[in-house]
């Protein structure tokens, strides 16, 4: 009682604190976020009052050891097709604005706006929220522990969804860092870094509490992923604000330095939000779904180490025939081809792990999206550090070969890993027997595999176009080709790309029906497909040695 | 744990003992193929980082073996580059750009120059196909307003339309009509009328029979009294179905109340004359171009300055 008290007054203060600030504001984005701050934690407050009364028996689910903690698990399950389905959405309509320039519309919907908004809304609400919320799945029960501290968990959830909303409406009032991927202001940032903190103190509070005596491979991979961007995000949002109660800030870098740190962050957002942080999801779904052991312990072992270790030295790779020193440019470049092999060892122990079981893939459908993924994985880590390599980006960079690479690991790994993910979680956190449909899994696998596949050729093809014409020179020694031409000449492959997105989003709406209809109770009925077995009784801890169910207070 | 270990049944590989969550690992040995790829990138990374600059130092990183660096690569391509443009840029620089039609190939290396460069410099005013557009001359017809020979074009080019600060620019200035106070409303209206009778937009009337009037006092002077307009001033021809602003009443009311000020750089201060030299050329070859003033054959220097003599003024690029 009194806690929740306290608890409801501090919100409240919170609340009028950001109101103050608010009016205070020196620029309206800072004042529309603070009202946002501020509306948010006076939701708090109101809920911290709501359960006045029911705190016990709220304090008794928390502090359960017997069971897994999923609440949490199954808002994340929602809100990653929720933003992943606004991501897409975002996608197409920009890709149609690059096709049809009409379509931009000054200055809220422009694409200069909108392009921040897509891209975080795939990589940090769709791909963040499927990261925290299937860690928090695979750590529990690979530790076969339940989750440390649910109440973090659920600040950490909350928290993360805010972040959400200020980066994108953000975005569209036009406040920005201007740093690709790392656009949001520095009082977003500061949030974001309390929220990230708090979900550190989730994850690893969960692997110490631990019934098992080694740390399963996915969680290092997990673990990884929540410190190094952590790091990456501190440094490279290290800025000065004008006003502190204004939106703009500076740098403290500046010139090539900025530009070197930008990218040290841009690439290992790649490589440890879109890679490890996937790779950790991959290493517990597919042995999971194809019930199959690991392929290879030792490979999992030296390709973790060494992915991690070379990863973080790529990043100059992006500013290759830039003003960045050469002798940068060349770590960066040899550092990005001895990620290949690493990188591979995934995909190797992902798809050898269906060693006994390859009939699956046939008659599965979310295991073919998991070996989808893990395919589209190898390409595009094959075609990383393949465009790394000076003579090939001299061609590359700038182009849309750049956006190609990008969206075939986007789309293909990132996207079937997490939906074959939520396929496998959905039934599971919900209690029931089956998917809705497995046939529309199918339907989904092949409307978004045809999608992939005419957004990676479209911009494939635009892109080795657009260098070509770019260095094209006449017989005496002149451009032959102006910007203007260039832009003209990719408009089919722009109209490709488009109709690609658009599959993509549909397979998209098809899982968002399915999950909607497991999610009420519903089974369709249709001819049965091969699915992985589950045991709902031995989904939990494994009993701790003594007194385990009056687990103390954390 | 090492108690837990057996025979994996479909591979015949044995686990490594551990379970979680139902997971299991096998022992199996990494895949041969894997390992030596990666060696291989490794050892490629090292020889060319000896190679290559890429190991700082304390005070500096290693230069590499090679002695490569990417200033030195772009230096020794465009030296290459220049080389083999060498002879045929001098002649480009010693001849006269009213020479040029004489020597088919110096005039084809320099419209393909002039085509190259104009779509760096030109195409955001008067588009990538040079058409124009409202306020930017179309330069594919024949259809001048300061003159079309290559010479004309030339010195457009080198000292720009109604550039500030610069002497030799073209330059002139249209009154503003009606915002000046120098006709009033329904004046406007009936010079305008005339314009659109003498352009055959409209019928006569009594109000072009007006303006015929007002514009003989007030536009004559540089449209001349049949409305066809002076290149001395700039001034369009106003009888035929070419219009810079527009042709409607709306856009002429508007061109005779507040006038028009376009302004094009004068290009002399930026780009070097052999560059200029193309630009004439090939806006010269693009359909208008007329041939020079029979008195300006005997290379009459007045009409255009010599390109040596304007190079004194240019900033090398």
């Amino acid at each position: 009682m009194e806690n929740t008290a306290i608890r409801a007054g501090g919100w409240t203060l919170l609340g009028f604190a950001c109101l103050f600030a608010s009016a205070m504001a020196a620029d309206a984005p800072f004042a529309v976020h603070m009202g946002i701050f501020a509306i948010a934690a006076l939701i708090a407050a109101w809920v911290s009052i709501g359960r006045v009364g029911s705190e016990e028996k709220r304090a008794f689910a928390d502090s359960r050891r017997d069971v897994y903690y999923d609440e949490v698990i199954r808002w994340g399950t929602i809100a990653t097709v929720f933003w992943g389905v606004v991501g897409f959405l975002v996608g197409v309509f920009i890709a149609a604005q690059l096709t049809f320039p009409w379509l931009n519309v000054e200055p809220y919907l422009n694409f200069g706006r909108l392009r921040p908004l897509h891209t975080s809304a795939v990589i940090f609400a769709f791909g963040g929220n499927a990261l925290i919320a299937t860690s928090f799945y695979i750590v529990q029960r690979t530790c076969r522990a339940s989750l440390f501290m649910p109440g973090l968990a659920r600040f950490v959830f909350w928290g993360y969804q805010l972040f959400i909303v200020l980066a994108a409406t953000g975005y569209l009032m036009g406040v920005t860092e201007g740093k690709e991927y790392a656009e949001p202001e520095w009082y977003v940032d500061i949030w974001l870094t309390i929220v990230w903190v708090a979900y550190l103190v989730v994850f690893a509070g969960t692997i110490f509490r631990r019934a098992e005596p080694h740390i399963y491979v996915a969680n290092w991979f997990y673990l990884a992923f929540i410190i190094t961007i952590a790091m990456l995000h501190l440094v490279n949002n290290l800025s000065m604000p004008v006003s502190l109660l204004g939106s703009k800030s500076y740098a403290a870098f500046s010139g090539v330095q900025d530009a070197l740190t930008q990218w040290w962050y841009g690439h290992n957002a790649v490589g440890f939000f879109l890679t490890a942080g996937f790779l950790g999801m991959m290493y517990y779904f597919v042995p999971k779904q194809a019930e199959r052991p690991v392929y290879s312990y030792r490979l999992s072992i030296v390709h973790f180490w060494s992915l991690i270790f070379l990863y973080i030295w790529a990043g100059p790779h992006h500013l290759h025939y830039t003003a960045l020193p050469d002798w940068a440019q060349t770590l960066g470049m040899v550092f990005s081809v001895m990620l290949w092999m690493p990188s591979w060892g995934g995909m190797i122990n992902g798809l050898m792990t269906l060693n006994g079981a390859w009939d699956k893939i046939r008659t599965d459908p979310i295991i073919r999206m998991m070996v989808f993924a893990l395919a589209f994985y190898g390409m595009s880590t094959f075609e990383g550090p393949m465009m790394s390599i000076k003579a090939v980006n001299s061609l590359s960079h700038y182009t849309n070969w750049t956006i190609g690479h990008v969206h075939s690991g986007a789309l293909g790994w990132n996207g079937m890993i997490t939906f074959g993910a939520l396929y496998y979680m959905v039934p599971r956190l919900w209690g029931r027997t089956r998917l809705y449909s497995l046939r529309m899994v199918n339907w989904h696998f092949w409307c978004a595999t045809l999608g992939i596949v005419l957004y990676a050729a479209s911009m494939w093809v635009a892109g080795v176009t657009q260098g070509l014409m770019w260095r094209e020179y006449g017989d005496n020694g002149y451009l032959v080709y102006s910007f203007a031409e260039v832009v003209a000449a990719l408009h089919p492959y722009y109209l490709i790309r488009w109709s690609g997105g658009l599959l993509y989003l549909a397979g998209a709406l098809i899982m968002v029906w399915n999950i909607w209809m497991t999610i009420a109770g519903k089974l369709r009925d249709e001819a049965p497909l091969t699915d992985a077995a589950f045991d709902p009784a031995k989904d939990r801890p494994l009993p701790a040695p003594a007194a385990a169910n009056v687990a103390p207070a954390e | 744990m090492a108690d837990n270990k057996r025979i994996d049944e479909p591979t015949g590989t044995q686990t490594v003992g551990h379970e979680w969550d139902g997971i299991e690992e096998l022992d199996t040995p990494m895949p041969r193929w894997w390992l030596i790829i990666f060696y291989a990138t490794v050892v490629f990374a090292i020889v060319y980082t000896i190679l290559y600059p890429a190991w700082p130092m304390i005070d500096r990183a290693t230069a590499g073996v090679l002695g490569w660096s990417s200033h030195g690569e772009l230096e020794k391509k465009l030296a290459e580059q220049e080389a083999q443009r060498a002879p045929i840029m001098s002649a480009l620089s010693t001849t006269p750009v009213e020479k040029l039609v004489a020597s088919p190939q110096l005039m084809d290396t320099a419209v393909e120059g002039g085509r190259s460069a104009f779509k760096v410099y030109c195409v955001q005013c008067h588009g990538s196909g040079a058409a124009g557009s409202k306020g930017y001359p179309n330069l594919n017809d024949d259809d001048w307003l300061w003159g079309g020979d290559i010479t004309a074009i030339q010195q457009t080019l080198m000292h720009g339309i109604r550039q500030p600060g610069d002497d030799q620019t073209r330059m002139s200035q249209m009154p503003a009509f009606g915002r000046d106070g120098l006709l009033s409303s329904s004046e406007i209206q009936d010079v305008v009328s005339y314009v659109r009778f003498a352009s055959k937009q409209e019928p006569a009337s009594e109000s072009a029979q007006r303006g015929r009037a007002i514009f003989a006092n007030n536009c004559a002077v540089c449209h001349g009294a049949d409305a066809k307009g002076d290149r001395q001033f700039g001034a369009p021809n106003l009888t035929d179905a070419i219009w810079l602003y527009g042709g409607d009443r709306n856009t002429i009311t508007d061109t005779v109340t507040n006038s028009r000020y376009g302004i094009m750089p004068a290009w002399g201060g930026r780009l070097d004359p052999v560059t200029i030299k193309m630009l004439a050329a090939y806006v010269h070859s693009l359909g208008g171009g007329e041939g020079l003033p029979t008195s300006d054959v005997g290379a009459e220097p007045e009409a255009a300055p010599a390109p040596d003599e304007s190079a004194g003024n240019v900033i090398a690029e």
